[in-house]
């Protein structure tokens, strides 16, 4: 009985997950627009786009291999595992051991991979370009993540997103170490969704774009899959923040049903939250040149290394 | 005489035979590599007399591929079964005070493995791949005998069998690296290499001058029992010795010279096999024989394992040419197994067994781990070298029509070095990363703060790594072809391709069941780290728990279903419920493409990016945009100069003061015979003196 609400509960985080990630999307967009003086596009616009996309026929570049076609599905499975490992309403899923945080890290990681080459495939410059920046990127948010990772670590004595999650309300107060992990963690997601000041996610035939650039191949059911991929990987990185540094209101195993409408309904109100910060954010600041992305990461990187380097020093910190 | 005594003789007799038929049967693992080290020899000799004959390279690799899986056979018998019963024979060979010794024990028994597995798969590669050799006579004799050198080294149970069988790996090796000597790169690249290797024996046969003592004790056991003299003088020689073989940093410069040089299957040798035995030599001497280490030691070793991981791995992200990519990732690799090793040596020092067992673990899992993977890479970059004639990615392109099957094994060899999940190079970084968060329990400074930059430097290395292979992959396997001849180029032959996807599945697997591998290295860490990692086969769904359930834990079983089912779920669901229609149509590439293949991004312009980020600083990158003014009809040119500073900062001018005092050495060639006879008498007086005043 316990093993099968707890692939319920399993199961329900995953969809949760998917059926969320436009939203927070649309929210983002509606919300961006409406700063911006705009009427902007209804909420539920993502979930419209995502199904007309979906019913389409796609159209394939002549020259395409397997792996282009292969890639789509591969790219969104693994943002889609990696996010239903991140504890969003309830702690202690079933399978929730079967990746820390660290195998969260490298499974966006692996969806990056199949990304960039699939970028590759065709043989055009944009996809190059899109790829090899993307790649830089990554080279640079990938370490800064491990950082915070150690970080928080070290604070809480385990990787295990779930411990972690139980763990900081009581016991970890106001650490400076905690905090820088916090901006870094910000900046290396807002790095990794593409967002403004890194990417532009408007943006579309301009030289600077760099996830735009690797997709531009793609369409109809292909375009869909990467579209929602993103959506996910956003949802995820927000849930992330919250899970670590805000976990109140998750509900832990075993607690009645309750326990876990309030866990959801806390959760949807973190992830507006975490999105009407976010759009907040990419008003105030102008889009970078792609070389001062580079040293942005790399204050993500120090900030993370600073932090973990502060717990060597002290476990007070 | 009573009943019960003869009962009781009977007993005690057959306990006798029993103990003896044990002993018979581990002796007979020893017995068996040792064998199968002599079919080897064999082979070669075989090698040399019938280069002239047409299945002569078919059956001398035919022949390496069962001696090898013979040794692996014992050698995994041994690790699994009998590992706590090390086995050693005495052959009458060698110095006639000592003769030869070789042991297997937990340790030599997992190298053995390692080495073996790798010799499989090159050899199994060879059976085809040998066709294809110009000049098999150059080669046939000198493969067997590297293998048998590199088994016999893990053997080897005293100074001088170990420094016999390193001399004989080495020079096997140095020939297979200058076989096709034509090439003016392949002769400078043998000089190179036979320099550092002479160079790193001699530091070997230091350490062990040391370790032995004044009273010559040349056996391990000896050495063993024996308390070294100035131990941090022997880990520092043996770092440098083994270090040199392994290609860290800042020895390394031979590598990227000498793999690629050699043919194919040899490079997956050299690389993923020969850098292991070196790894092997350290952990022989630093954990076993010099006995207990001191805390500053792993200082040294951590600082070199990263820069050498951060170092080839960037200077593997600026190449061209595949095989040379390939030798300076091993580089990067050899650094994570070094940062491995140089974490369970500070947990040794200070007396934490369990987390010294962990970073041990982590190690030598990666070693295994980058011997399958990095095999696989030179096998395949080996099959796009007969297919195409070309090792330059610039060159290459869109392979993955004309060899799909090659394609798709070396996009898994990618994914694994990348280290990305649930492939088997991820298990042991994450181990390594584990090991990583006990370190604030270290009592030193230096350490607490060295080791969050190891880790840092671990964690840029394998991110890089992962940018270092999206290029080579993507410039050589995807896109258009660029040239003819990648256009033309067909898919391998069998055996080639048995090989590669023996290695890519022993990958997989390694990946998603590493709670056996780290079963199968609990002797090992017990014998050298003194105590073992939790067992990891009875934890529930086959998930690794290195520390505790509520520290961390990983199931890459699990990770590769639930993405294997997603996948299939979402293809399924699409195709079903929404749309399965594709047309082919021409690149969209927002509206311009161009049918020139020159118009892809090339593999300089990929790595550009990270050239700006990291090469000014690392290898002094500098770009020179010659623009040439209007109305000039010369094409505009953007020259990259990269400098290797190692070879500035220390090859170059110990290269330059060499050939100053050899040309002032030369003037004693000319000198009549009277001065000849003073500087003798000199010398003798000099000496005499020395010895004087040393008494």
């Amino acid at each position: 009985m316990a093993l099968i609400l707890g692939l319920l509960l399993q199961g329900v985080q995953m969809l949760l997950v998917l059926a969320l990630a436009p939203l927070l999307l649309g929210f983002t967009r509606t919300v961006k627009a409406r700063m911006l003086r705009r009427r902007g596009p209804p909420v539920i616009q993502p979930y419209r786009d995502l199904l007309k996309l979906i019913r389409k026929e796609a159209v394939i570049a002549d020259n395409a291999s397997w792996l282009f076609r292969a890639s789509p599905y591969m790219i969104f499975a693994a943002t889609w595992v990696a996010a239903a490992l991140v504890p969003t309403f309830a702690t202690g899923l079933t399978f929730g051991w079967v990746g820390d945080l660290i195998v969260i890290t490298a499974l966006i990681g692996s969806a990056r991979f199949f990304q960039a080459l699939a970028g590759m495939d065709i043989g055009t410059s944009f996809g190059g370009i899109g790829s090899s920046r993307e790649m830089l990127f990554a080279s640079l948010a990938e370490p800064a993540m491990i950082m915070i990772v150690f970080t928080v670590a070290l604070v809480a004595g385990s990787t295990q997103l779930s411990f972690i999650a139980d763990f900081m309300p009581g016991n970890a107060g106001l650490r400076v170490s905690l905090g820088m992990a916090l901006v870094a963690l910000i900046i290396v997601a807002v790095a990794e969704n593409a967002r403004i000041p890194v990417d532009n996610p408007a943006t579309h035939l301009e030289l600077t774009m760099v996830h735009e650039a690797m997709v531009l191949e793609y369409s109809g059911r292909h375009l869909a899959m990467i579209e929602l991929a993103a959506a996910v990987k956003l949802l995820l990185y927000v849930s992330l923040i919250a899970c670590i540094f805000f976990p109140w209101g998750l509900a832990t195993a075993g607690s009645g049903a309750l326990a876990y409408v309030a866990g959801v309904a806390a959760y949807v109100g973190k992830i507006l939250v975490g999105g009407f910060l976010l759009v907040l954010f990419e008003t105030s600041i102008a889009k970078m040149r792609v070389f001062r992305v580079p040293q942005f990461l790399g204050a993500a990187l120090m900030l993370g290394l600073l932090g973990t380097l502060l717990l060597f020093v002290s476990r007070s910190f | 005489m009573t009943l019960g005594a003869a009962f009781e003789r009977g007993t005690r007799a057959a306990a006798g035979v029993a103990e003896a038929r044990e002993d018979g049967w581990a002796v007979m693992q020893v017995g068996m590599a040792l064998w199968g080290v002599a079919v080897l020899l064999g082979a070669a000799i075989l090698g040399t007399l019938l280069q002239r004959a047409g299945v002569a390279s078919r059956l001398v690799y035919s022949l390496c591929l069962g001696a090898c899986l013979a040794v692996l056979g014992a050698a995994g018998w041994h690790l699994l079964f009998v590992s706590d019963a090390p086995q050693s024979v005495q052959l009458p060979i060698g110095l006639p005070w000592t003769g030869a010794h070789f042991r297997i024990d937990a340790l030599s028994a997992f190298f053995l493995v390692l080495a073996n597995l790798g010799g499989a798969a090159a050899s199994l590669f060879a059976v085809g791949y040998g066709r294809h050799e110009p000049t098999p006579g150059r080669v046939l004799p000198f493969y067997p005998v590297f293998l048998a050198g590199m088994s016999l080294v893990v053997l080897a149970a005293d100074a001088f069998s170990f420094l016999l069988s390193w001399e004989l790996m080495s020079l096997a090796s140095w020939a297979l690296v200058v076989a096709h000597h034509h090439a003016a790169e392949n002769t400078r690249a043998g000089y190179i290499y036979i320099l550092m290797a002479s160079f790193g024996t001699l530091t070997l046969l230091l350490a062990f001058g040391l370790l032995a003592g004044p009273d010559g004790g040349y056996t391990f056991d000896a050495m063993r029992r024996a308390d070294p003299t100035m131990p941090g003088l022997v880990l520092l020689l043996v770092l440098i010795g083994a270090g040199s073989k392994a290609g860290l940093a800042p020895l390394h410069v031979w590598l990227p010279l000498a793999h690629p040089a050699a043919p194919s299957h040899v490079s997956a040798l050299m690389s993923g096999v020969m850098t292991k035995v070196a790894v092997y030599a350290f952990v022989r001497v630093a954990f076993d024989l010099v006995g207990e280490p001191s805390w500053w030691w792993s200082m040294v070793v951590l600082a070199v394992g990263s820069v050498s991981a951060v170092l080839g791995v960037l200077s593997a992200l600026m190449q061209r040419d595949l095989k040379r990519l390939l030798a300076f990732s091993t580089i990067e690799n050899v650094g994570i197994v070094f940062i491995g090793l140089g974490l369970a040596l500070a947990f040794k020092a200070d007396g934490m067994a369990a987390a010294a067992a962990l970073a041990l673990t982590g190690a030598l899992l990666h070693a295994f781990n980058h011997a399958l993977f990095k095999s696989l890479l030179f096998l395949g970059s080996g099959a796009v070298l007969t297919a195409t004639g070309e090792r330059d990615i610039e060159k290459l392109g869109g392979l993955i029509k004309g060899m799909p099957l090659t394609a798709f094994l070396m996009l898994g060899g990618c994914l694994a070095i990348s280290a990305l999940p649930p492939l088997n190079g991820f298990v042991s970084e994450w181990l390594t990363f584990q090991a990583i968060l006990l370190t604030p329990q270290l009592p030193q400074w230096g350490l607490k703060l060295l080791a969050p930059a190891a880790g840092a430097m671990l964690a840029l290395a394998a991110a890089l790594s992962a940018a270092c292979f999206v290029r080579a992959y993507g410039i050589a396997f995807l896109g258009r072809p660029r040239t003819p001849e990648a256009a033309r180029a067909a898919e391998t032959d069998r055996f080639c391709l048995a090989a590669m996807a023996a290695c890519l599945a022993l990958c997989v697997i390694a990946g998603i069941l590493p709670g056996l591998l780290i079963d199968a290295l609990a002797p090992v860490a017990q014998a050298l780290a003194g105590t073992r990692m939790p067992v990891q086969t009875t934890v529930s769904w086959l998930s690794i728990v290195p520390v505790a359930e509520s520290r961390s834990s990983y199931n890459g079983l699990l990770v590769l279903l639930f993405i294997t089912a997603s996948t299939l779920l979402t293809i399924e669901a699409v195709h079903r419920y929404a749309s399965r229609a594709v047309r082919r149509g021409p690149a969209w590439d927002c509206g311009f493409p161009d049918a020139s293949p020159a118009t892809q991004y090339t593999a300089d312009s990929f790595a550009q990016p990270i050239r700006r980020v990291f090469g000014e600083v690392v290898f002094q990158a500098r770009e020179r945009v010659d623009m040439p003014p209007p109305g000039d009809t010369r094409p505009a040119r953007l020259a990259v100069t990269l400098r290797d500073l190692v070879w500035e900062a220390v090859y170059a001018p110990i290269a330059a003061g060499l050939a100053v005092v050899t040309e002032k050495l030369n003037h004693l060639q000319f000198l009549t015979i009277r001065k000849y006879l003073s500087l003798t008498f000199a010398a003798l007086v000099g000496l005499l003196l020395v010895v004087a005043i040393w008494r």
